[in-house]
């Protein structure tokens, strides 16, 4: 239950840290706040040769917005945008899903950023980033690009990121504040990794329409999916009883997870298509101002 | 930039209790095992080593993290504060006496990573709600109590601070 050794570096600039990724070829890898990383690397399932330690990075940390993005820097400490008044009056679903990620004692020193290259299919950042049409900004020594998280997630724990890259912010558009936000989330004990989560956004029209709709689910494939069969069913209709469970079919239809020791295929299948419509009515509710 | 090599020791200086500590460490070292083995405060408790059990928490410039989950390098000129620093002049804390008072341990294993845990939620927790405790407590294994007993000891630790500031704001006594 110790880590294998390591080199250790802590840059002290943005640029002396891509010097040591691109130095350091597959061997670097990035630490931040270490609160997936280090149980890994305690456990041995990984030892990477070389860390680079981030967290002298402090203008990595921030949370801005403007008229068209909510800015978030990799290194904003998760406890930051539980706590954050912006991210509570410009994208309030974050606000409702920080608290499920692992504890307030974890998410004193977990950082956005981590939790998005983390990659964990489970996890609430990507989920709830994905839902709110968010996107990454990665750079490296000579490069600077964005990807919409929609492409971002690969499989489990992998992303489209290099070796020499590093992600430094995430945005999300101010055109997509939602009228109507929900996050769901199941797991067995509160701060375990969830069985499954759900985020959704709505948007109305003045007669109750759905305008917009995004459903997101978590813990049901290899990646947070996109459940568009779901959201195109909901567009232009007002929500009833059996369009919430058409939407919540045509969820769990189109998911295929994984059976573990926590709960079967059938059991994670099941509860996608019950967060998936909680999600739908809480945000519907809120849109609609028949919700708290 | 810092550099320092796999196996390299070098000395490190960091706050602990308002004592200054210059220790040496490698690279890997885990927090927890510093404060324990190279500064002999071995108050913090090293349970499950992966940041699930939570008895090695401290608070790191205020905030309670798990110790296990950083190295000791990273707490390079940080302020720590550990169990061994709650008790005041021979007298314990507040919440150490409620935690007497209410029951709140058993075998004590537990303890210290929950002390520290509710110091920085008292913090921020003025008047805490019982389901907030419960909240904080998911961050902590203790397999005696049935932990009734530490949310009795954290709600009356935060009702005497609570009229321990009426008072002294009112002027009155009680």
């Amino acid at each position: 239950m110790k880590p294998a050794s390591f080199d250790y570096f802590r840059p002290s600039t943005v640029e002396e840290a891509f010097q040591v990724l691109s130095q350091s070829g597959d061997d670097g890898k990035l630490i931040a706040g270490g609160q997936s990383l280090i149980p890994i690397m305690n456990m041995r399932l990984s030892a990477p040769s070389c860390l680079i330690d981030i967290n002298g990075l402090k203008e990595l940390s921030y949370i801005r917005a403007d008229d068209e993005w909510i800015r978030i820097g990799a290194l904003t400490r998760q406890r930051e945008v539980e706590r954050s008044a912006l991210i509570r009056e410009k994208s309030p679903l974050l606000t409702e899903a920080v608290p499920f990620i692992g504890h307030m004692q974890t998410r004193n020193r977990g950082t956005v950023g981590g939790s998005v290259v983390h990659a964990d299919p489970t996890a609430e950042l990507p989920l709830s980033l994905l839902a709110l049409n968010g996107r990454v900004v990665i750079a490296s020594a000579d490069e600077k690009r964005e990807v919409e998280l929609s492409d971002f997630f690969i499989t489990y724990l992998t992303t489209d990121i290099m070796p020499h890259e590093m992600l430094t912010e995430v945005k999300i558009p101010v055109a997509a504040v939602p009228m109507g936000f929900s996050f769901q989330e199941y797991s067995r004990r509160h701060g375990d990794f969830a069985l499954v989560a759900a985020a959704c956004v709505i948007d109305t029209d003045l007669e109750g329409r759905i305008s917009a709709a995004r459903l997101v689910l978590g813990g049901v494939d290899a990646v947070p999916i996109l459940a568009e069969e779901a959201m195109d069913a909901l567009i232009g209709e007002t929500l009833t009883e059996s369009l919430l469970d058409k939407a919540g079919d045509l969820a769990c239809m189109n998911v295929d997870p994984e059976g573990d020791l926590h709960a079967t295929r059938e059991y994670r299948r099941h509860l996608a298509g019950v967060f998936a419509k909680r999600a739908i009515m809480a945000a519907y509710e809120k849109a609609t101002g028949k919700g708290g | 930039m810092i550099k320092m090599s796999a196996g390299e020791r070098v000395e490190i200086s960091l706050k602990i209790n308002g004592k200054v500590y210059e220790e040496r460490t490698e690279p890997r070292k885990l927090l927890s095992d510093f404060l324990r083995e190279e500064c002999g405060l071995s108050g913090t408790h090293v349970g499950c080593e992966h940041g699930v059990c939570g008895a090695c928490t401290v608070l790191v410039d205020g905030a309670a993290v798990r110790s296990c989950l950083m190295f000791a390098i990273q707490a390079e000129g940080a302020d720590i504060q550990t169990v061994e620093g709650l008790a005041k002049d021979g007298q314990p804390h507040s919440l150490q006496k409620a935690f007497s008072e209410c029951h709140a341990l058993q075998c004590g294993f537990c303890t210290p990573g929950i002390l520290m845990s509710a110091v920085d939620f008292l913090d921020s927790h003025a008047d805490p709600t019982t389901d907030e405790i419960k909240e904080m407590l998911s961050g902590h294994l203790c397999r005696c109590t049935g932990y009734k007993g530490i949310i009795d000891a954290i709600e009356q630790a935060a009702f005497r601070r609570k009229e321990g500031e009426n008072v002294n704001g009112s002027g009155d006594t009680i």
